[in-house]
């Protein structure tokens, strides 16, 4: 059927899939109309200030409320004891340990929760929380996780002390969380001991904070009369958390309601259920009146879900023409006080074995050991899928390592090591079955857009100048799309996620996901999707998602999984409806079904093109009585979709830096992303995406950190230290795609908004090292300062005129 | 107890009475008291510029002024910029250039960007980042909202037809 | 995120706001633009209990040339001085200096006199003044006085202003239209205090410094002249070999604390790093 100038103006008007429609949120956002959770105001609404211990790791020995009870407009106080009763002081984490809610008899963590003051107002909490005595007993810190298991490490966790596992295996030391390992050790370490070439190197993915602008908070409301709980909450799950809830509480499922309205960003920090939240939904059951409670930015950047803090030692092992044989990666990962880690309940070290990457590695191991210390719980998965970031970082530097062994270019490498285009779906030594990449031509690419070669020239002549200029390169392969409920659940409940459509006569619809926006521009891009499944306009398409009431179960948004899954599963909900739409098309139109064809916005009869009826025809005779005979009205259709696999979006970055030698800095001169995410639902979206996503990795990698001293004193967690570039530190980016579609997804898209963060973060990590490798560097950790760049200098005496 | 100070000003035109104690902070007034929560609150050390205001015809972080400062005071926010229905230049450059995602940090940039036009009418690229370099975004890199300003630039440039 | 209670009092001149320091002693602060005060009181660093609102004070504002000497109200906004077309024509530095402070709203708020008597280390202001030869008008209720900036800066948050006196006046002699001029300040981002700072001016005759001046910011406890740096370059031509020097002067005289944007060895190089760029870069733009 070929498209008429005619047809192809309809599908113009629909905006649907591939436009680069305008987004429909935007229109409350510029005018300052979001609803965040901290606008929302409820008649009655008390104040909670949490009070937070100053040590990493005492004994609590008392806690005087009187003082704090007697500030004007001070309600109640509420610590650990006030929370037994409702044996909620404790609580289970999605990674198979137990946190504190209010510190128990001691405190494990700098800024722990020790008590809230619940206030008539946020003024009146804040003095009252300073009122609060807290008598301390200091106890010697574990802050650097390769002492947390020698054999006279202080107990970090007396609360599981005679526990000998929590949720994933055996446990060797109080302080060890877990071993988790995969692949074929055996054949590793064969293909280690035959190799030609080996090499080796400790990587550091240090321990950082994914920062959303809003902080992490809550509004409680329980009614006294009917039993209900609502929250409001900047959540990225709210079907997850309604049910962990209902499990802590005890109140029915069906009598709680999770609202996420609008999120001012998320990238993985908002999906645990943070004792803030506990609290206030306790205090709220207590004294009857909603209780809000908004964390602070630095208790934001302490206590919430930080991200990586992964030790790693990548080996790889390789012929002399630089084809990889296998593959050994060991990680210390450092979880801090409690494993409150998000990843799929099976999965303790989330998707780490995608470690191989985008090449064909025959032969591979990995193992990740974790441990407790007095550092705040997590990790969470910081713009990525859990554990994703490391492994990719950690297979994009150690290829680039054995680049520089065997002196074979960083691009030509790769190149030979890439998992070729016809391979695909191609299933790796660690057991993931990627379903579809052409690394090749999105390499090929990006090399001819920068002009690679002219780059290397640019490059050797600087060298000869005494100058540094590095060019670094990443081709990442994301996994993301979380996932098929065999091998993904949380506490049980399976990683499928779910779309409810219905059309109304007037040819209008709505739509309701269980996924959750923060920014991604869901209102818009489902609607796009659904706009050309069903032949409506995007713009009629109303998109819902974050209230539990009315949302289908799904598992909220982290891990790239919406477009994966939710994507899925409203395309899917929308071939439902229009299917049934046939059917109503075939009897109004007088045919059989088979004479019918769909073309953008109608069903029209095979032959007699001017005998047709379009969506909004059909919508309108769906809530009539002329219908086939036995079907009933209504057009509408819900999808619980479980994915088949997971999608691997990838990608080809260049980025070019000048580093100036005397100072440290590190000039971002030109960076270069081509990403392929499968079909493209909104271009200028997916290009927003990548901008941010790059500027984020940008941060990781020139600045993040979330230093301790050896007390476990937090040293830099505020914004005075830690890093989020303004404008003017910013890169410009360029951006480019290839598409690749996925085979196993409705519409063949992977999602994106991730891949940005996972491939830039080497991408940056990379040049920067090749700026020194003629001078025999192989590896720099992360953050790349001005001043620990300037300490290499040093090393190499090239810091002085 | 101290001695609460009644303090008048003008908020997006309107005229507005509030009875506060000296250490209320602007923000907490516009958002607890007005009913205005555009301006968002991003930190508590003065950096992220979410909270950003328009006072006496300046960008101030308003989490960074007390209320009682403000007595006679002109503040303009962001639900104060579109006029009898039709929006700012610098609301519609946003959305055509997809200068926002979350929306959390775009009060504050609207409002940085209303008064750096204002000041500066024909920015380069260069100037716009300088000069907004007060407000922190997350989520968008600040390359389309370099392009939002411009295009609001570029339409505020325009000979006005009409009266 | 909220301060401790205070009462608040906005005079409306320089005498009324000396009578209320008198009156509440050290339990009174200054408010001038804020940004430094009020972030301490937000986080309960400081509490306070009198603020002095110096903001409706008119006599406190204003940027003007007389007899050979620039006098910039002590309230005077950094975003003020850097567009005064007065400052930038006749003390180009004093601009160039503002607009590496802080971010755009802060230097809306900030002011010179602020800046000034705070006594942060990190502060930008005092390494300009020491270099401008700047002196300062301090009002108490015996009297005024104008005191040098050279000696000014005693010590971390110290200062020769005494309890009970507000800065009410900064003034600079009008630099010589052939001076060069530079303030070279390395950070971590927009917005962050120096890693290091060094402010130069710099006069010459023929090929050979005339006069130079040369100070740090952040390198010690307080702003400081690099005298033995500004002595091995008067009398000399700039070169590498005399600028190498300079810097390694300006460097012996650093004790910087060590911090997340460093160690103490990389900030003391920094200094010098910046002090070799500043001097550049004044003699650069200094004319014959």
């Amino acid at each position: 059927m070929t498209a008429t100038t005619e047809s192809l103006e309809r599908e113009t008007k629909l905006q649907g899939l591939g436009s680069s429609r305008l987004r429909k949120e935007d229109a409350r956002f510029i005018r300052g109309k979001g609803t965040y959770v901290d606008d929302i105001k409820l008649p009655g609404m008390l104040f909670g200030a949490m009070v937070r211990s100053p040590y990493a790791h005492a004994r609590i020995k008392s806690i005087d409320k009187a003082k704090a009870l007697a500030v004007p407009g001070v309600v109640a106080v509420l610590v650990a004891d006030d929370l037994k009763p409702v044996k909620l002081h404790w609580m289970p984490t999605i990674g198979g340990d137990v946190q504190a809610v209010l510190a128990d008899k001691k405190v494990c963590f700098q800024m722990q929760e020790v008590a809230m003051v619940i206030a008539r107002d946020r003024y009146c909490a804040a003095d009252g929380a300073d009122a609060v005595e807290v008598d301390y007993e200091e106890l010697p810190a574990i802050v650097d996780p390769h002492k947390a298991m020698a054999p006279d490490a202080p107990i970090i966790r007396e609360d599981i002390a005679g526990k000998d596992e929590v949720g994933h295996g055996k446990r060797t030391h109080p302080n060890h969380i877990f071993t988790w390992e995969a692949g074929d050790k055996q054949g590793t370490d064969a293909a280690f001991a035959n190799a030609a070439v080996t090499v080796r190197e400790e990587i550091l993915n240090p321990r950082v904070h994914p920062c959303p602008l809003e902080t992490c908070g809550c509004v409680a409301s329980f009614d006294k009369i009917t039993g209900q709980l609502t929250v409001y909450m900047t959540s990225q799950a709210p079907h997850l958390v309604r049910t962990v809830v209902a499990m802590l509480s005890g109140i029915p499922e069906s009598k709680i309601r999770i609202i996420s309205g609008d999120i001012g960003g998320g990238f993985g920090n908002k999906v645990p259920i943070y004792p803030g939240y506990v609290i206030a939904i306790v205090a709220s059951i207590v004294t009857g009146v909603p209780i809000k409670w908004i964390e602070s930015r630095i208790d934001n950047i302490s206590t919430t879900g930080f991200a990586r803090d992964y030790h790693g030692i990548g080996e790889l092992a390789a012929d002399k023409d630089g084809r990889i044989k296998a593959l050994r990666f060991v990680a210390l990962a450092d979880h801090g006080a409690f494993n409150s880690h998000v990843s799929a309940t099976k999965l303790p070290a989330g998707l780490f074995s995608i470690c191989t990457g985008s090449y064909d590695i025959p032969k591979a191991h990995c193992r990740v050991d974790a441990v407790f210390t007095n550092k705040a719980p997590g990790g969470v998965a910081y713009r990525c899928s859990l554990r994703v970031t490391e492994a990719v970082y950690l297979i994009e530097r150690m290829i680039d390592v054995l680049a520089q062994k065997l002196g074979i270019d960083k691009a030509e490498i790769r190149a030979r090591n890439f998992i070729k285009a016809d391979k695909f779906p191609y299933t790796t030594s660690l057991g993931w079955t990627m379903d579809s990449g052409n690394y090749h031509a999105a390499l090929d690419k990006v090399l001819k857009a920068v002009d690679y070669a002219g780059l290397r020239r640019e490059q050797a002549e600087k060298r000869a100048k005494g100058e540094l200029m590095g060019i670094g390169i990443s081709t990442f392969t994301e996994i993301v799309g979380a996932g098929p409920t065999k091998v993904c659940d949380i506490l049980g409940i399976g990683l499928f996620d779910s779309c409810d459509i219905r059309v109304n006569p007037t040819g209008s619809a709505i739509a309701r996901l269980g996924t959750m926006s923060q920014g991604q521009g869901h209102a818009t891009t489902y609607a796009q999707i659904i706009a050309t499944e069903l032949g409506l306009p995007s713009d009629e398409i109303q998109i819902e998602e974050g209230d539990t009431d009315k949302a289908p179960y799904g598992a909220g948004t982290w891990g790239s999984r919406s477009t994966p899954v939710g994507g899925a599963a409203a395309a899917l909900a929308a071939r439902k409806i229009r299917a049934k739409a046939q059917k109503i098309a075939a009897h109004l139109l007088e045919v059989g079904e088979g004479d019918l064809e769909w073309e953008v916005d109608r069903f029209k009869v095979r032959g007699n093109p001017g005998h047709a009826k379009t969506m909004k025809e059909i919508a309108m005779a769906a809530h009539t009585s002329n219908l086939p005979q036995g079907m009933e009205q209504g057009l509408d259709a819900t999808e619980y979709y479980d994915p088949p696999n997971l999608t691997y979006p990838f990608g080809a970055y260049v980025c070019v830096v000048d580093i100036d030698r005397f100072t440290g800095e590190t000039k971002v001169r030109r960076f270069y992303a081509l990403d392929d995410c499968g079909t493209r639902i909104n271009p200028m979206i997916i290009e927003g995406q990548i901008h941010g996503g790059l500027t984020e990795a940008f941060a990781v990698a020139f600045g993040q950190a979330i230093p301790f001293d050896e007390n476990g004193n937090h040293l830099g967690n505020s914004f005075m230290d830690y890093f989020l570039p303004t404008a003017v530190e910013t890169p410009h980016w360029e951006t480019d795609h290839t598409v690749t579609p996925s085979p196993h997804h409705p519409i063949g898209a992977k999602g994106v908004a991730e891949s940005p963060h996972v491939g830039g973060i080497p991408c940056f990590s990379n040049a920067v090292v090749d700026a020194f490798a003629h001078l025999g560097v192989t590896h720099m950790d992360m953050p790349h300062t001005a001043f620990r760049v300037w300490q290499q200098c040093k090393a190499l005496g090239i810091n002085t005129r | 107890m101290v001695n609460k100070q009644t303090v008048s000003f003008t908020l997006n035109g309107a005229d507005v009475d509030v009875v506060v104690e000296p250490r209320e902070l602007l923000i907490h007034t516009l958002r607890e008291r007005l009913q205005h929560t555009g301006p968002h609150i991003g930190c508590e050390t003065s950096h992220c510029g979410a909270c950003t205001v328009d006072l006496n015809g300046m960008s101030v972080k308003s989490c960074t002024v007390l209320t009682v400062q403000c007595q006679d005071a002109k503040v303009l926010t962001v639900e104060g910029f579109e006029q009898g229905g039709a929006l700012h230049a610098l609301q519609e450059g946003f959305t055509q250039e997809h200068g926002l995602q979350c929306g959390f940090c775009t009060p504050g940039m609207i409002t940085r960007a209303y008064r750096l036009l204002q000041e500066n009418p024909s920015p380069s690229e260069e100037e716009i980042r300088y000069w907004m370099a007060g407000n922190l975004c997350r989520c968008t890199g600040y390359q389309n909202i370099v392009k939002a300003v411009q295009y609001a630039a570029n339409k505020m440039s325009l000979p006005r037809t009409g009266t | 995120m909220i301060p401790r209670e205070f009462e608040y009092h906005a005079p409306k001149s320089i005498s009324d706001a000396l009578g209320l320091l008198e009156r509440f002693g050290d339990e009174a602060k200054l408010l001038a633009g804020g940004h430094s005060l009020l972030p301490m009181m937000k986080l309960r660093f400081a509490q306070p209990g009198h603020l002095i609102d110096l903001g409706r004070i008119g006599e406190l504002r204003g940027i003007r040339e007389e007899g050979g000497v620039l006098r910039i109200g002590a309230m005077t906004t950094e975003n003020e001085i850097i567009w005064s077309k007065l400052l930038q024509d006749k003390c180009p530095l004093l601009v160039e200096g503002a607009r590496l402070i802080a971010d755009p709203q802060v230097r809306y708020k900030g002011t010179i006199g602020g800046d000034i008597s705070h006594g942060d280390p990190g502060n930008d202001h005092p390494a300009l003044m020491l270099v401008l030869g700047a002196t300062f008008v301090l009002k108490g209720s015996s009297g005024e006085r104008v005191v040098p900036s050279d000696g000014f800066f005693v010590g971390s948050y110290t200062t020769l202003l005494e309890p009970g006196e507000i800065m009410t006046e900064i003034r600079i002699p009008v630099p010589a239209p052939n001076s060069g001029h530079c303030y070279s300040k390395l950070k971590r981002k927009i917005g962050d205090f120096a890693t290091a700072a060094a402010a130069v001016m710099v006069r010459m005759k023929g090929e050979s410094v005339q006069d130079v001046a040369i100070a740090l910011t952040n390198a010690g406890a307080c702003a400081m002249r690099a005298r033995a740096a500004e002595d091995s370059l008067r009398g000399n031509a700039i070169n590498d070999a005399s600028i190498a020097e300079a810097a390694r002067l300006a460097m012996s005289i650093c004790d910087p604390a060590a911090d997340q944007r460093g160690d103490v060895e990389y900030k003391i190089a920094m200094s010098g790093e910046m002090t070799r760029r500043a001097l550049r870069t004044a003699r650069a733009r200094a004319r014959h």
